[in-house]
Formats: structure tokens, C-alpha cells, sequence
């Protein structure tokens, strides 16, 4: 299919994305309310994009990523890929389309069965889903291992006799065996160190370049996010706070956290570290399970009024291709959607079409 | 801090091996730095470099067998730490030297309370009664910023975040007023924005108290912001170390070169490729005979695998004193 004429659709398009874990307590187990994981994320990703989602541990963008493959049942929302709602498939239909979407993990140690040999582990997809025969699954097999850079003699060894970024390599591998469109990587560098880190980059980005690939690209380091991402989405709290491109975000973050976040990363240059203004916020991130009543950030904005506390912010669109969810920049629009919060809520953009 | 005062910490030669199937990891070789009084020492390094390795060897934290601290002393004032009896060094750890974790999770005990915690330093090293503690328990943790500080003593360590339990240790830490404080990647569990907040606090204890910090970390931009000196460490040695801003400003060894371009920065020009370390960390089987970064070099030459470098001052100052540097390679820049 040519589609070159055609104006880009997104590759994948998430709206009203919510995914809660129930809570049970009492002696008879009751369900008395939900850890609001994901709580209502919209936004598009364009073929061969690369989205960077950044947030700090609990944000979220773990369960967001997660969710898009439905790894999880999801609450409520739709995750469209490549033109079908992923959200309501059947188990069979949902089974068909896992080929063009693939992860991957974080801990490369955990995400491989260590008694499987290599060529076991990165050839499994295709026993899943293709009816190959052992010639033509080894040929893909041994193609695979030379795009990631691991030498064909690893392929009858086991992932202990590896190293972390070696490890890291085989997962991707794995991840690239069906040729997939959509990939979801989950922190792929945060279990590896500094000097491996960078190769593991490298290497996403020429396989991104080689395949077409379309990257969501999850991971607290912000300034790797800057290297790899075409636009950052930066989450709080189960909801998306700002989605900009990349250089107009790290130029000039617009929503105060994603301006505390940014000053917050330290500065690999003794003399610009002892200048540069930070922004410290106050106290800790408040619990998924009981989120503030208005704007889930209130409670540490140090740029908080009143309307933040009682009203919660829709995402909406500030300037060209930048999406804020802040009263700060929704004044205008603010007025008029108090009365229906719920229903705007649905409404969130994460793109301009 | 001037030269002239004499250092709060020396430690010279330090060795330390592990006995293991596959024969001897040889994880600290020849290790040699010092602490003046009121100093923040960052080192930094890799997963397996040996810089944990080397603070635990100090106070003598690891389990032996496997660990064997082979070779060295350890100049804490007049005493020279591994000459000292078991008992002798349960009085140092603690009271003179205070332990940060990397982990505030598993570095609290669950099941006793917060207060108790911070108490238990004050009674076994300071003599102090259990009400005399707690007093100072309550101070020490308003110290270190917790609000309600007396009413949080009773609390047990689930009851806190992750910033909030790093705070509860560092006050622990610091509870019989130690000369030095030893901080393991004290912030590499935290989140930024928490991080930060740490940061800030070490910086304001700091000007208060005044006492000498060795900071382990593999974070460079956290080195950055806090270190006044700084040393690199690379297959269980120190292979360059220098005033903070001389390192970043004028980084002489191969590796920390590489390191420093390794890391994409949050300003400035955006790199179209990043710049790699080929390769693997060493294994550090068997006593070194060469240079432990000689393999991912793109410097290295004959001299570098036949013959392990020395440290040697680039500055004309004495080793350990201004900037230095084990690298053949590097000595020879500096004399052509």
C-alpha cells in the first residue's frame, strides 16, 4: 500500500486513555476505589515519530505504555493503531495485530527466560506467529542478531553469559523479529550504565532509521529524551501536563512542572550548575488513589491560584503544536467549561491535524 | 580548603580482592586519596568500577571471605582503620564516619520506628539517655527537613517517601556529629525533582555543620553541582582526579573524555549521533599488568598493555594535591 499521496494520518491515536487498579479493603475484600493510574491521556503519534514521555516514577507513563499494547484491560478509551481500536478487539483479533506492535523492558535481566538460548528467545515470536521452517527462522534469526550488533557465534548461548547492553541488544532483537511498525520502549537504558547507554541509543535510532520504525519512547532522563524524541509529553500524575516538540519544550517548558522538572536535572558543567536558577518544588507527589480535587499539580505549583484547586485543567492547544493542560494559559476557555468538566474531558487533543 | 591542613581522611594503597571460582576479582587496586577537613569529594564511575568497593573497604562493611582488604592503610586522624580490632571499628562507623545508602528502602529497618532509628547511634556511641535522645533525634530531624519533626519520630519507615526516608538516613548519618560522611549514589533512587531537593539540603547541612563528604555517584551532572574535587575511577582504580572545574573544563584521561561527550546535554547544541565508549567494562581477573581501559581506548598504544600507568601530576603539584592522571598516553601529550 502507497499512501504517499495522502495527507500522514497518526500511526497510533490514543484518546481518553484511563486505566485504573481497583482497591479492595475491608474484611470482605469491597471495592472502595481505584489508584488512577492513567486518567484520561490523549495524543497521536505520526509514522516514524518518535514520542519521548517523560514523568517521574509513578506519573504513569509506564502504565501508558503498557496499556497502548493492551498489556493491561484498559478502563475506558480508545488506542487506535494503524486503524484499529486496539481497546475492543476480541483475544483472536488482538492476537493478529500483535505483530506490528512490540515492546521493550526495561531490566533486560528479568525480561529474558535465562534458560533459553538466545536464538530460543529472539526466534519465538516467529514460532508464535509464522508457519516458518527451521531454515527460514534461523536465516531471520541470524539477520536479526547482525542488525542489533551480536555476533552470530551467540546465538546457541544464554542470556547470563551476557552483559547488561549486550542483553539490552537481544531484547531488541526479539522486539524487531516480526517487523513490526509501533515499538513501546520502557525505559530501555535506565538498568544500563552511562557509556553503554549511549550505544543502545545509537543503535534505536538506526534501526528507527532502517525500518520506519515509530518509537514511544518512555524514560525519566530527561536529556536522553532530548537526544532521541521528535515530541515530549511530559506526565504528572496519570494525566498528561504538556506535549510540545522537543526544542520548543526544552527551550521554553511552558507548564510550571514541566519547568520545575527540567530545572531539577543537574547540569553536567560546574560552571553553569553553580548559576543556574533551579526550582525546588515542595514536598512529594500526591497519591494516584486520592488525587487533588482540581489541577493534580496544585498542591506544588508554585504558580497556583484558585481556579487550579477547584477546576482540572484540560489539555489544550497554546500555540501551534504545543499542548498545555494549564489555567495559566486557559483562560479564556476556562469560563465556559467549568459547568461540564467531564464532558470536555474527552476532548483532549494531543496533535493538530 | 588549604593545603597546609592536614586531611581528615588518608588512604593509601588501598587493596581489595575477592575470592571467587573463577579466580581473584581484584576490585580495588592500589587505591590512594584524602579527605581535607569541610571537603565534598565527588567519584565517580561505573557499575563495577570500584568506587562502593572502595568506601566499604574503609569501614570495613564487606563480608570476608569473599573480600580480602589486602594492602593499605587508612589514616582516619591517628588511627589507621584496618589495624583496628572489630570492636575498636564498631565505635569509628557511626559515630566518626557516617554511611548514606543508595537505597532508603532496604537500608531502614521496618519494623522499628523512625525515632528509634535515629536514637539507637545516639545511645550505643554518645552515651546519651533514651530521653536525651530523643530530643536530639527530634532536632536532627527538623534538621534535615521534616515538618512536625517530633510527631514523625514515632512513624516507621513506610510511612515516608522515598525523598523523606533519604532524609531519615542522612540524619541518621549525621547523628553523633561524624567527621566524615561517606554518601553511596544517596540520590540515584530518587526521582529529579526529589533529587533536587536532597541536593539542597546536603549543600545547606554543609555550610552548617562543616563536615568532609565523599559522594559517590556515576551521575556527572550531580558531581557538578556539589563537588569540590573530584576522582574518576575506572576497573578498581583512580584514573584521573582533579578540582571539580578542572575536570570538566580540561578532562585528561581517554575515559573521562569519553564520559563527558557520552552524556547528551539539556543545553546547548543537540548532537545529531551520540558519541560511544566501544566495548565492555573490564573483567578484573587476576592482578592487573596493564592499563584497565586499554581495550575501548582510542588512544591506546604498545606501552598501554604491557604496563599498568601511574598516577602523575599534570600541574607540577604533588599527586592528589592538584591534577592528575594515569595514562600513558596523557604523559606523553603533556612532555611532547
Amino acid at each position: 500500500m502507497l499512501d504517499i499521496a495522502k495527507p500522514i494520518t497518526p500511526l497510533v491515536q490514543v484518546r481518553g486513555l484511563k486505566m485504573y487498579f481497583p482497591i479492595y479493603s475491608g474484611l470482605l475484600r469491597r471495592h472502595t476505589g481505584d489508584v488512577k493510574a492513567v486518567d484520561g491521556v490523549s495524543f497521536d503519534i505520526m509514522p516514524g515519530e518518535t514520542l519521548g514521555l517523560v514523568g517521574e516514577s509513578g506519573c504513569g507513563k509506564s502504565t501508558v505504555g503498557r496499556a497502548l499494547l493492551r498489556l493491561y484491560e484498559i478502563t475506558d478509551g480508545n488506542v487506535v493503531i494503524n486503524g484499529t481500536d486496539i481497546a475492543t478487539l476480541s483475544p483472536e483479533a488482538l492476537r493478529k495485530t500483535r505483530p506490528q506492535m512490540q515492546m521493550v523492558f526495561q531490566d533486560p535481566q528479568a525480561s529474558l527466560n535465562p534458560r533459553m538460548t538466545l536464538a530460543d528467545i529472539i526466534g519465538e515470536p516467529l514460532n508464535e506467529h509464522t508457519d516458518w521452517d527451521s531454515d527460514r527462522k534461523l536465516a531471520r534469526i541470524y539477520e536479526l542478531m547482525d542488525a542489533v550488533g551480536l555476533n552470530r557465534r551467540f546465538a546457541n548461548r544464554f542470556p547470563h553469559e551476557f552483559s547488561g547492553g549486550q542483553r539490552q541488544r537481544i531484547g531488541i532483537a526479539r522486539a524487531l523479529a516480526l517487523n513490526p511498525r509501533f515499538i513501546v520502549c520502557d525505559e530501555p537504558i535506565a538498568a544500563l550504565d552511562v557509556s553503554i547507554q549511549a550505544q543502545v541509543v545509537n543503535l534505536l535510532e538506526d534501526l528507527q532509521e532502517q525500518f520506519g520504525l515509530t518509537y514511544l519512547f518512555i524514560s525519566h532522563d530527561l536529556s536522553m529524551v532530548r537526544h532521541i524524541a521528535d515530541r515530549v509529553a511530559v506526565m504528572y500524575l496519570g494525566r498528561i501536563a504538556e506535549l510540545s516538540p522537543r526544542d520548543a519544550l526544552y527551550a521554553r517548558p511552558l507548564h510550571p512542572y514541566a519547568e520545575a522538572l527540567l530545572s531539577a536535572v543537574p547540569e553536567p558543567n560546574p560552571a553553569l550548575a553553580r548559576t543556574r536558577q533551579r526550582i525546588i518544588l515542595q514536598g512529594d507527589v500526591p497519591s494516584p488513589a486520592n488525587p487533588p480535587k482540581g489541577c493534580n499539580f496544585c498542591t506544588r505549583c508554585l504558580k497556583v491560584f484558585e481556579l487550579c484547586r477547584q477546576v482540572k485543567p484540560e489539555l489544550i492547544e497554546v500555540e501551534p503544536g504545543r499542548f498545555v493542560a494549564c489555567h495559566l494559559y486557559s483562560d479564556t476557555t476556562a469560563a465556559g467549561s467549568t459547568g461540564t468538566p467531564e464532558a470536555k474531558e474527552h476532548n483532549q487533543q494531543g496533535v493538530s491535524q | 580548603m588549604a593545603d597546609g591542613a592536614a586531611p581528615v581522611l588518608d588512604v593509601r594503597g588501598l587493596k581489595t580482592v575477592f575470592r571467587t571460582r573463577g579466580g581473584e576479582v581484584h576490585a580495588v587496586n592500589s587505591v590512594s586519596f584524602h579527605l581535607n577537613p569541610g571537603e565534598l569529594l565527588g567519584v565517580v564511575g561505573e557499575s563495577g568500577s570500584g568506587k562502593s568497593v572502595t568506601m566499604m573497604s574503609l569501614i570495613g562493611l564487606l563480608p570476608s571471605p569473599p573480600a580480602d582488604v589486602r594492602a593499605g592503610t587508612v589514616m582516619l586522624g591517628d588511627r589507621d582503620l584496618l589495624k583496628i580490632s572489630a570492636d575498636e571499628l564498631r565505635d569509628v562507623r557511626g559515630a566518626k564516619v557516617g554511611f548514606v545508602f543508595q537505597d532508603p528502602m532496604t537500608s531502614l529497618n521496618p519494623v522499628f520506628t523512625v525515632g528509634n532509628q535515629i536514637m539507637e547511634p545516639l545511645i550505643r556511641h554518645m552515651g546519651m539517655t533514651k530521653k536525651q535522645a530523643e530530643v536530639r533525634a527530634a532536632e536532627l530531624l527538623a534538621l534535615v527537613g521534616i515538618p512536625d519533626a517530633a510527631a514523625r519520630l514515632k512513624s516507621y519507615p513506610h510511612q515516608f517517601s522515598g525523598g523523606m526516608r533519604q532524609r531519615v538516613m542522612i540524619a541518621i548519618a549525621l547523628a553523633c556529629d561524624p567527621d566524615v560522611l561517606i554518601a553511596d549514589e544517596p540520590t540515584t533512587a530518587l526521582d529529579v525533582t526529589i533529587q533536587a531537593q536532597i541536593l539542597e539540603l546536603v549543600k545547606d547541612l554543609r555550610q552548617k555543620l562543616g563536615m568532609a563528604i565523599v559522594w559517590i555517584t556515576h551521575d556527572l551532572g550531580v558531581i557538578a553541582g556539589i563537588a569540590d574535587r573530584v576522582m574518576v575511577m575506572y576497573g578498581g582504580q583512580i584514573v584521573e582526579q582533579a578540582p571539580v572545574k578542572d575536570l570538566f573544563a580540561n578532562p585528561q584521561h581517554p575515559y573521562t573524555r569519553a564520559l563527558l561527550k557520552t552524556i547528551p546535554s539539556l543545553t546547548g547544541e543537540r548532537e545529531a549521533r551520540l558519541q560511544v565508549i566501544e566495548g565492555q567494562p573490564p573483567i578484573l581477573i587476576g592482578a592487573p599488568t596493564a592499563c584497565p581501559f586499554r581495550d575501548r581506548c582510542a588512544h591506546a598504544f604498545a606501552r598501554c598493555f604491557v604496563e599498568n600507568p601511574e598516577r602523575r601530576a599534570i600541574d607540577g603539584r604533588e599527586v592528589g594535591k592538584g591534577h592528575d592522571v594515569a595514562c600513558h598516553w596523557a604523559a606523553e601529550a603533556a612532555h611532547a
